[in-house]
Formats: structure tokens, sequence, C-alpha cells
């Protein structure tokens, strides 16, 4: 964050730095970060607890988890919704976990650098294939068999 | 690259075992999230193919998995909260330690609550 320095008595101990680090930056994302891991922790466990009370333990719990099941939850942007959020959320939060796990203890920049490249390519395929679900899903296939299907769909 | 850590205050006793903890809990949360993406990704496939995959998170074997993965998210989520009132409370750091033993009580309930549910739904039919 950008501050001015106020002249008068303060100035000599608080001068300014002369030399930026490398990789150092204006704005300070590592507080970002920091802040962003708590935020997402709280929304996450409002979503992942309703996911989970939904999903296993209302009704007959994951005995009733199938297509059909899926296909009726997201017919409701209610629920594309906190699906979509719970991914984002959980993948940059979950993504930025294993950033500084990776920071501890890979001590090699190679294999930081190495591991950090696997970590955003899982990122960005998990999300991408995640996000692409969701808004592309078809609950009512043409020419599947209509007892798999939710109920609301023609065929069945 | 980095030099090796020094010594520090914060080794042994509840503090550094609940960071362990945590630690160990997110990664593990984390690769199961991946897999968790691709295989509800098989809806896109055809109902068949989600509903043969799904079908095996059903077995005995993978519903003990899964009890023990919603056991770590639960205790991941309770801890977290633990984390940001150290971080944000003024009193947070006096009590960490009191805090840790909430959560592991919160953990213990909400886990009495689950494990009956999820167990009769996997093991009764
Ligand atoms: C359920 C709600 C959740 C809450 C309340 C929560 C909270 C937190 C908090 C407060 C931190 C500490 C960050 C720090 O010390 O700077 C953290 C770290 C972490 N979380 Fe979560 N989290 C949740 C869900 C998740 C999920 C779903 C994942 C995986 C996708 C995850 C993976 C991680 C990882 C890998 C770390 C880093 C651990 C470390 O640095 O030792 N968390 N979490």
């Amino acid at each position: 964050m950008a501050t001015t320095i106020p002249a008068g008595p303060l100035a000599a101990p608080r001068s300014a730095r002369t030399t930026r680090s490398r990789g150092s930056s204006r704005t300070n994302m590592e507080m970002v970060a920091w802040l962003f891991m708590r935020l997402s922790g709280v929304l996450l466990l409002v979503l992942i607890f309703g996911h989970l009370f939904v999903n296993l333990v209302q009704g007959e719990g994951i005995n009733r988890i199938d297509f059909a099941f899926v296909g009726g939850k997201w017919a409701s942007p209610f629920w594309q919704f906190w699906d979509l959020a719970m991914l984002w959320l959980a993948m940059i939060h979950g993504t930025n976990g294993m950033r500084t796990i990776i920071n501890d203890y890979a001590e090699r920049d190679r294999t930081r650098l190495v591991l950090k490249v696997l970590l955003a390519a899982a990122f960005l395929l998990t999300v991408t294939l995640g996000t692409l679900v969701i808004f592309t899903f078809e609950p009512c296939p043409i020419g599947a068999p209509a007892d798999l299907l939710p109920s609301f769909c023609p065929a069945s | 690259m980095p030099e090796k850590p020094a010594g520090t205050l914060y080794r042994g006793r509840e503090g550094m075992w609940s960071w362990v903890a945590h630690r160990v809990t997110g990664f593990l949360i984390f690769f199961f999230l991946l897999v968790h993406v691709l295989d509800t990704s098989l809806v896109r496939v055809s109902p068949e193919a989600y509903n043969v995959v799904i079908g095996s998170y059903k077995n005995p074997v993978m519903g003990l998995g899964e009890a023990g993965l919603v056991a770590a998210i639960v205790f991941h989520a309770f801890n977290g909260i633990r984390v940001m009132l150290v971080d944000f409370w003024s009193k947070g750091t006096r009590y960490q330690r009191l805090m840790l033993w909430v959560v592991v009580g919160l953990v213990v309930v909400t886990m009495a609550g689950f494990l009956p549910r999820h167990l009769a739904n996997v093991f009764g039919g």
C-alpha cells in the first residue's frame, strides 16, 4: 500500500526503502492472500456444511445420489450458484494453501517451480472443467433410459 | 534458495499439533476435491457412466473413507475458525489452547450426529 511519509519529526526513522527487493510490488499480495484464506474459510464453512447435509444426511443420504439427483439439483439456479461458489472458493483457498505448503517444504528453486507449475495446471483444469459442467449440464439427454433421468424430463 | 528454518518458539504441544492437523487435513481435502470434480464431471458423459462411478462411493470401504473425509473437513473448518479467532480476537492467543479443546468437542458432537446416519446408509442398504 502506498503511504506518504509525513514530514517533520518522524521523517528520519521512517525513511523510505531505497531499493526494491526482487519480486516485491506496490500491493501486498501476501497480505491479500492471508485475508482471503480467512474470508473464504468462513464462506466455505457454510457452503460445505450445507453441501454435506443435503447430499449425505437428508433423505437416504448417499444412497440417493445418482444422475437424476444431480439433475434435480442443477435444475435450480440456487444450487448452480451454490456449487459454483463452492468450486471457485475451495479451489482458490486450497490452491493457495498448497502454495504455502510447497514454499515451506520444497527447498530447491527448481523443485518449487515444477511443483507450482503442476499446481497451477491442476487449478486451471479443475476450475474450468467444473464450471463448464455446471453450466453446460444437460439433465434430459436424448436417447438416455427414462428411468435414469430426473422426473421432470419429457422422456420419463 | 531459502534458509533452513531456525529454532522456533512454537515447537510441541497443542499449538503445533493443531497446526500439523490443519495442514494435513487441508492437503487431503485438496486432493479429494480434484477427484470429486472429475467424478462429478461424468454427468456430462452419460447417466450410466455417472451412476456406475458414483455407485463405487456407496460400497462399505469407500463409506468408511467418506466418514474419515467428513471428519477431516469438520476439523479443518472448526479449527480454521479458531485460527481466525487467534488472529482477530484480542484474547485469542490467551485462549488458543482452550479453543482447541472446544474445536475437538465440536468435532466429536458433529461426528456423533453424522456417523450413525451415514454408516446406516452405507451398511444398511
Ligand atoms: C470448511 C471451511 C474451511 C475453513 C473455515 C478453512 C480455514 C482455513 C484457514 C483459516 C487456514 C489458515 C491459513 C493460514 O494459516 O494462513 C486454512 C489453510 C488451508 N486450507 Fe482451509 N478452510 C476450509 C476449507 C478448506 C478446503 C475445502 C480446502 C481444500 C480444498 C482447504 C485447504 C487448505 C489448505 C491446503 C491450507 C494450508 C494449510 C497450511 O498452510 O498449513 N481448506 N484453511
